[in-house]
């Protein structure tokens, strides 16, 4: 870091003409980012699934829950692109408007854990003290219960449905961000300018939110993208495991489940479900690396 | 050292104590009467209170829980509701199809994942290093269920090299186990090339240079032996958290392991089976984790010598 | 004493970054005699570390490498040995010692292996041996405990005994030519003396040339027969310490040397070289210090001056417009 500084002192001092163009910070960070190019495509494949998502209704060739008994088990073809199922519906149809229901619910139970985990964390990396331990040994609790079989356990509790896998996927996502929050706010608290607010007379909500907060947006950005790809399979497991949505909605995770009893007959009905989840997840995890790649250039 | 793990075995206790509580709440936490959920909306409002009776759920908390505590001291963690046999005895002959598969994917993927990362560091910005995040990268984003569904498709019923169900004999593993490792596999690839990348900028990895060492030793004596205290900690992570990803992998092939038992009895609402399930997954994680830390104090000898 | 030890030629080193190369190390020539000690300053960053792992050809092949030059080493350049050639000068002809000795040591491998490592591999005698070899040379480092030592893992030892023991390891296997890279840097000041003192008790005793790379000119003045000030990957200034301190030619040198304190001057606050190195992917134009320099001129700023040879036995040299002119001058 200092070398850098130094060399920046050094621009200035070395000729005019020479000086950089002063940047803001985020397009350093947008110009550094693109020069990634599998996060880049991993970023546009997002975007447009999730402009197809929103935009399903409208052009997709059948109505996804329209069962067609003379198109029954259909592998791809030039009427049906990727087959149909058992009731003869169009399979792509139905992951387009799927799409909605996969890639939302996961986001927003995604972002609700990790609003709840970042204000837990930053509340016990500040105040310190019982909270803190309240707080971390809350997590160590659910972080007893490894990987999905948290989120298993909370179904088990409030029982089967969209609304409570999401539940079950926000409650799985809270421990994990409650930790790197915590103790990314213990090494905030100790900057140079968190002390400067401090002995400035700021109030503790004010340095919290405008001093703390920002300093972990960074490991909060790349976590929180990385948590979605964990989001989607939380919740497509769930689903697959029967906890989910009722089957005849299109999510992807039931419509692969039912795929299940055909793999003899019609693996497209696994297969292109299947390959939505992976490249959906395999996405966001991209994306994630590319930030976490951009922000901390010292691991690749 | 004996210090550090009595101090280490002692701080798990209360964890321990307070996880039983939880699971014991498990049942009460359910939104409204679990006994009504089970017997369903037609059952009399005697079969219910039969049903409540079964549970234990009309007496006084506090006598639930002393019940409860005194249940697993002596291994009697009541009867299952499906079948009415004890729930030691329904979970035991669960108990070792899931061994088996953790403990076959465990193997595969600890020496797959960590020879990944080992390569893909010593390679770095080189084709095989881009080869090897990318399967690693793969492993992490496929969904365990689709990758065993398409494992069946391909090497069961097209191929028909390998059974699609069941456990009779040590091939109806491989699938299993490919599908419960890959994930496994991948997480530790990662780990472990951050990890040795990290070692392999340390001053010591330099010296080891200077003094003529050639590349593999100064890459295996030097730099993978100390990544290796590191990899330990989230491989054993990874491999606590395995029983319990059993789940997926029993539920694609239909093998009668204990994460199947899950599923089947939350479906079923056999309440007691599921608790005891939940602290068994708990428990057995908790435990390999202080495992995991006690052997990173033997082969740290940072710690060993203190 | 001066048979001619380690020569190196126009010595020329680049590193990769963002996809071009840029030249850390550029055009550097010196040499060592057996029994020298050759101190090697400048500030961080001038190129003093990328010269010594170039010599050793440790510097990373995915993103360094050494464009042009010649390593000499007993009259053998080392950049035309293949790989395995090289490990064999490594440790038995040249060894190194760094700046953090805690950090040098592997951690989990106790004294005893990480010195028999280096004793084995380069001589074929027994464990026994080189168990007795490794005694010996921690008892000639001034160890206390030798056997102790031997079992004892590098963090349960201090900084100055670490490098000691480093010290031990590099002449385990008697080399010709010792690198210290900052070999005193971290380590408190009283274990510095007797550090440096245990370097000038081997140089003397076993004739070994050594390369001293420092940023503490006091080191220098203790230690140091000849000295070369690098500045941006280049040798700026080179003569004898006497000369060197009593009379600096280039302004580089110069600001060195007045940002030293002295004993019993009472200034209050030091003069300093204003600016700092500049970043290697944007070197000016020109000589590179000209831009701190307070004499440069306008040639400073258009063209390179080169490494010429000064002073009346022309046993000095220096890069510098100003110092050319000076002498020019006195020529006339």
């Amino acid at each position: 870091m200092t070398e850098t500084n130094k060399v920046n002192e050094e621009h200035h001092y070395m000729s005019a003409e020479e000086l950089p163009k002063a940047k803001s910070k985020t397009k350093e960070f947008i110009k550094k980012f693109m020069k990634r190019k599998t996060a880049v495509v991993s970023l546009v494949f997002i975007l447009v699934l999730i402009f197809l998502a929103l935009t399903a209704r409208f052009f997709v060739p059948y109505d996804p829950n329209q069962a067609d008994y003379s198109s029954l088990l259909q592998g791809p073809s030039a009427k049906h692109l990727w087959g149909t199922d058992e009731f003869g519906r169009d399979i792509f149809s139905r992951l387009m408007v799927g799409a909605k229901l996969s890639l939302f619910s996961a986001l927003i139970s995604a972002f609700i854990g990790t609003v709840i985990g970042v204000l837990l964390g930053l509340l016990a990396g500040f105040y310190g003290g019982i909270l803190d331990s309240l707080i971390m040994r809350g997590s160590d609790i659910l972080f007893a219960f490894p990987d999905i079989l948290l989120a298993i356990a909370v179904v088990a509790i409030i029982g089967p449905g969209t609304i409570n896998v999401m539940i079950a996927v926000a409650v799985f996502t809270v421990p994990s961000f409650a930790r790197i929050i915590r103790s990314a706010t213990l090494t905030v608290k100790e900057a140079p300018y968190v002390e400067v607010a401090r002995s400035l007379g700021c109030k503790n909500g004010r340095i919290l939110f405008v001093h703390i907060f920002p300093g972990t947006i960074q490991s909060l950005l790349v976590n929180f993208t990385m948590r979605i790809g964990t989001a989607i399979l939380a919740a497509s497991s769930l689903s697959f495991l029967g906890f989910g949505a009722n089957v005849t909605e299109p999510e992807w995770g039931a419509m692969l489940s039912l795929g299940r009893n055909y793999l003899n007959t019609a693996p497209h009905m696994v297969l292109f479900p299947g390959i939505l989840i992976f490249l959906t997840v395999l996405a966001f995890n991209l994306l994630g690396d590319g930030l976490r790649d951009t922000m901390d250039p010292k691991m690749n | 050292m004996g210090r550090y793990c009595l101090k280490r075995i002692l701080s798990t206790i209360p964890l321990l104590l307070v996880i039983s509580f939880v699971v014991f709440m498990f049942i009460h936490m359910i939104p409204g009467d679990p006994a009504r959920l089970i017997a369903g909306q037609d059952a009399t409002k005697e079969d219910v209170a039969i049903i409540r009776e079964q549970l234990g759920l009309d007496k006084p908390l506090l006598e639930q829980y002393g019940e409860y505590m005194k249940g697993l001291l002596t291994g009697d963690l009541g009867n299952s509701i499906k079948n009415g046999k004890t729930v030691a005895q329904t979970i035991l002959p669960r108990l070792k199809p899931t061994l088996m598969l953790t403990f076959s994917s465990m193997v595969w993927a600890t020496i797959v994942g960590i020879a990944i990362g080992v390569i893909s560091a010593v390679f770095r910005g080189k084709t095989l290093d881009y080869f090897g995040m990318l399967i690693a990268i793969s492993g992490i984003s496929i969904p365990s269920f689709w990758l065993g569904l398409e494992l069946i498709q391909g090497f069961s019923v097209t191929l028909r090299w390998l059974p699609t169900a069941g456990l009779d004999s040590w091939k109806s593993y491989i699938l299993p186990s490919l599908t419960m490792g890959a994930g496994i596999m991948a997480v530790l690839a990662r780990f472990t090339r951050s990890t040795m990348l990290e070692t392999m900028r340390e001053d010591y990895v330099r010296t080891a240079r200077a003094k003529g060492l050639k590349e593999t030793l100064v890459v295996m004596r030097h730099a993978f032996k100390n990544s290796l205290i590191e990899i330990v900690t989230v491989g054993g992570l990874q491999i606590g958290g395995l029983l319990s990803g059993s789940v997926m992998a029993e539920t694609v092939f239909s093998i009668p392991g204990l994460g199947r038992l899950l599923v089947e009895s939350i479906n079923f609402r056999d309440y007691k089976v599921v608790q005891a399930l939940l602290l068994f997954f708990a428990v057995e994680y908790i435990v390999i984790n202080l495992i995991v830390d006690l052997l990173y104090g033997v082969i740290n000898p940072k710690v060993r010598y203190d | 004493m001066s048979k001619k030890l380690l020569e190196v030629k126009n010595l020329r080193s680049e590193f990769k970054r963002d996809k071009s190369w840029v030249t850390a190390v550029n055009d550097v020539s010196f040499t060592i005699n057996s029994g020298e000690i050759l101190g090697l300053v400048g500030e961080s960053g001038c190129g003093k570390s990328v010269t010594s792992l170039s010599i050793m050809r440790l510097l990373s092949p995915i993103n360094s490498k050494i464009s042009n030059g010649e390593v000499l080493l007993n009259g053998q350049d080392l950049l035309a040995l293949n790989k395995k050639e090289m490990r064999k000068i490594r440790g038995r002809e040249i060894a190194m010692i760094f700046q953090e000795p805690m950090n040098s040591l592997n951690p989990c491998m106790r004294i005893e292996r990480q010195l028999t490592e280096a004793i084995l591999l380069h001589n074929k005698i027994s464990k026994d041996m080189a168990h007795k070899r490794a005694y010996d040379v921690l008892k000639s480092v001034g160890i206390p405990e030798p056997e102790m030592t031997l079992k004892n893992f590098p963090h349960q030892l201090s900084g100055g005994m670490c490098q000691r023991v480093m010290i031990a390891m590099a002449m385990s296997c008697e080399p010709d030519l010792l690198i210290a890279d900052e070999p005193t840097t971290a380590l408190d000041v009283t274990i510095q003396a007797q550090i440096l003192d245990l370097m000038e008790d081997i140089r003397k005793t076993k004739n070994t040339g050594i390369l001293m790379i420092t940023h503490d000119l006091g080191v220098v003045a203790e230690m140091c027969h000849r000295v070369i000030v690098m500045y941006a990957g280049s040798i700026v200034e080179e003569a004898s310490v006497k000369e060197l301190f009593a009379n600096p030619k280039h302004p580089y040198t110069q600001g060195l040397i007045a940002s030293v304190p002295k004993l019993g001057s009472k200034v209050t606050s030091l003069p300093s070289i204003p600016g700092s190195v500049p970043d290697l992917s944007v070197m000016p134009k020109g000589c590179k210090f000209a831009p701190r320099c307070k004499y440069a001129m306008d040639i400073c700023h258009t063209e390179e001056p080169e490494l010429l040879d000064i002073g009346e036995e022309k046993k000095r040299r220096c890069r510098c417009h100003l110092v050319n002119q000076q002498e020019e001058e006195v020529k006339r």
